[in-house]
């Protein structure tokens, strides 16, 4: 983090940094060398023992920075950010059967949780019903098993989704598991326009990181496009894909990686909407982001200033978008899951504690907090207690949310949010060399950054270069216990004998016509979702609706995965 | 049993069911080919009969599992069951991932070798595979 252009500063403040490093550093030094020869964040980015006036060299406030709600938007997206509005807390639930998730979410809800957010299991994630072969000891283990609208009705008993904003973790089947949610919304009377929400729907990063895909790339942007233009009309409210860094930086990649890749990902999603021929301002507003907090505290906040500056060059400059709308970059923020440990693990609880603080000091609009047990099983009542709590800490509390980007002005964050904006600018740069996302993801670039960055940290840890505090260093009294939650053996059997009664009991000739219609969609241009809405009113289960699909579009494989 | 002085220990490492987190896997198996075994990795959602075939096509000395989806109490015995019905047993099975402590035991009961849990790290994997891992006599 050199100043590149040397030299040119004013030489009071060059004169006062170099006489202090004579006078003051060197015999500091003398006396008392530092406790290591090289300091780095989690990603392995070098940091300098001090930064000052000299490193923002040629730095102009105005443009850098702007001012809150203006652009660039690195001071965070509304003018007077926590001020006007905290930030939703928004803690991922699911699991077991419609009905056990239902009472969690009327349980969060009771407890002050301010929107709903689904998890999925994983036959549902990967488009399979719960009777298929392969979902075989997977059914409602992480997440909650939907199968047809008859579990979705189950899954909101009681919850009014005009007045609920809800996020549904799911990707390759969302368009489906939208459907259904919208169906559900009508039973309830509820207008479409009135719904608010976000489906996750970002299969390109389930070819770098995830993996839950279910057809080739372009069938499945072809889905999501369709999804887009049917929101940008019919649901003009909801979030359409929430395009999500979390699993990028879960897999292993470093900081940057996760910035750049997502930004990526964004301009991929973009760029194909507009090739569809959709106008950019009508559906860009409704594009969100997902990123991950790690334990790096000033990376996470100088990642999340420098993704909201970039985004705004890539949709103002690079897609011509002409409104601010357009420009924003609105995100939701998880803490990381793969930085908890299975050893002490009520220290999670302060691992959390720090990169939510992060995740809000960089100017987050929702936040996850993961539960202390999470690296263990899916969190009890108690432990997602606890998470919620930490967040009403940080709110209320820390005075933290009392104005705007604290951090702003420091020499370090806005060094450092310079670098992570200039790695993320070089990363794209390569993508855009290779044709794109979807090439590069076709190449298995961003999956071998990933797997190598996943690798060197790895190997960092094991050699005790990086510190994980009860694994590596200071491990005795590891006699911490969490308790865990269990998925009962039941929801299996029960979740297979409920969606074999729908299949016997709907209208079986509404049923195949639906199916028939979707598929002759699927082999024309016409927008799928009416189609699909219409499949999934006749209790056609995901399993099959994604298998019609899977018939016209093919099953992706990945390529061969080298070592 | 150190890898070169005679036959090199094979393994496979393996990813079954739906899950797709395969960070761990593949940081295992490059591991262990850097330690000095011959690894192959099976890629991602396969089934235990899929693993148990390439395990007997590949003549390997052991099997790892990555599951972090919760089901391995189903995986696990299958893939033991299917490796005895084709005489395969003297295959050492171990795995890890996110694995809850009372199902390790019941795991062990069931044929499992070791079963390692986050935080473990590459080298205590090596060296475990180094010692409980034979070349199986063919």
């Amino acid at each position: 983090m050199k100043p590149k252009n040397g030299g040119r500063t004013s030489t009071v403040t060059s004169r006062g940094r170099r006489e202090w490093e004579e006078t003051t550093l060197r015999p500091g030094l003398g006396k008392k060398p530092e406790r290591k020869k090289e300091f780095t964040t989690v990603s392995s980015l070098p940091i300098e023992r001090l930064y000052s006036a000299e490193d923002l060299k040629g730095w102009d406030p105005g443009a850098r920075l702007g001012f809150p709600g203006e652009p660039p938007f690195t001071r965070g997206i509304h003018p007077t950010m926590y001020r006007g509005r905290l930030w939703t807390m928004r803690q991922f639930a699911g699991f077991g059967s419609a009905e056990d998730t239902n009472r969690r979410f009327h349980y969060l809800l009771e407890h002050g949780q301010t929107g709903l957010s689904v998890a999925f299991d994983l036959p549902t994630l990967m488009g399979r019903d719960s009777d298929d072969p392969q979902a075989e000891g997977e059914v409602g283990r992480e997440g909650v098993a939907i199968d047809t609208l008859a579990d979705m009705e189950v899954l909101f008993k009681g919850i009014p989704l005009d007045r609920v904003s809800t996020s549904m973790t799911i990707n390759a089947p969302a368009a489906v598991i939208l459907a259904m949610y919208l169906a559900v919304a009508e039973k309830q009377g509820a207008a479409l326009e009135q719904l608010e929400g976000t489906v996750q729907n970002d299969i390109l990063k389930e070819y770098i990181a995830q993996k839950e895909w279910i057809y080739p790339p372009a069938p499945s942007l072809r889905i999501i496009t369709d999804m887009v233009a049917f929101c940008a009309s019919r649901v003009p409210k909801w979030n359409t894909i929430s395009i999500s860094g979390y699993h990028i930086r879960e897999a292993g990649s470093t900081a940057a990686q996760e910035l750049a890749f997502t930004l990526a990902d964004g301009i991929g999603y973009v760029q194909s909407c507009v090739d569809a021929g959709l106008d950019v301002d009508e559906f860009a507003p409704r594009l969100s982001f997902f990123f991950n907090s790690h334990n790096d505290f000033f990376e996470e906040v100088a990642k999340l200033r420098a993704a909201r500056r970039v985004w705004c060059a890539v949709m103002r400059d690079r897609f011509h978008a002409k409104s601010p709308r357009s420009w924003v970059l609105r995100t939701h923020v998880q803490t990381a899951g793969c930085s908890l440990t299975a050893q002490q693990p009520i220290n999670n609880v302060v691992r959390v504690t720090l990169q939510a603080l992060a995740a809000v000091l960089g100017g987050t609009q929702s936040l996850h907090t993961n539960a202390l047990d999470e690296t263990l099983a899916l969190p009890t009542e108690d432990s997602a207690r606890i998470a919620l709590r930490t967040q009403q800490i940080i709110a209320e509390e820390s005075g933290v949310a009392n104005t705007v980007d604290p951090l702003a002005g420091s020499y370090f964050v806005e060094a450092l949010t310079d670098r992570m904006e200039q790695e993320a600018w070089d990363i794209i740069r390569r993508i855009d060399e290779m044709g794109g996302i979807v090439p590069a993801i076709e190449q298995g670039y961003p999956q071998r950054e990933i797997a190598e960055a996943a690798y060197l940290y790895q190997r960092q840890i094991d050699s005790g270069e990086k510190c994980v505090v009860g694994v590596n260093r200071y491990t005795e009294g590891d006699n911490q216990k969490a308790a865990t939650l269990k998925i009962g053996a039941d929801v299996e059997p029960a979740q297979v004998a409920r969606l074999k009664d729908v299949r016997g009991s709907r209208d079986q000739e509404r049923h195949s016509k639906a199916l028939k219609r979707l598929e002759q969609a699927a082999r024309t241009r016409e927008n799928l979702m009416p189609a699909i809405l219409d499949a999934v009113r006749a209790y056609a289960s995901v399993g099959e609706i994604c298998g019609v699909l899977k018939t016209v579009f093919g099953a992706y494989r990945e390529g061969r995965v080298s070592l | 049993m150190s890898p070169g002085t005679e036959k090199k220990v094979r393994l496979l490492v393996g990813k079954v069911g739906l899950d797709g987190h395969d960070r761990g896997a593949k940081i295992i198996a490059r591991a262990l080919r850097d330690a000095g075994f011959e690894v192959i990795y099976t890629g991602l959602h396969q089934t235990p009969e899929m693993v148990v075939a390439t395990a007997l096509q590949e003549d390997v000395d052991g099997i790892g599992l990555s599951l972090l989806s919760g089901a391995h109490n189903t995986i696990f015995p299958k893939i033991l069951r299917l490796l005895a019905e084709k005489e395969g047993s003297d295959i050492v099975v171990f795995g890890g991932g996110i694995i809850p402590e009372e199902d390790i035991s019941t795991l062990k009961g069931a044929g499992v070798r070791q079963v390692f849990t986050p935080g473990a790290s590459t080298q205590e994997v090596v060296d475990w595979v180094r010692a409980n891992v034979p070349p199986r006599r063919r």
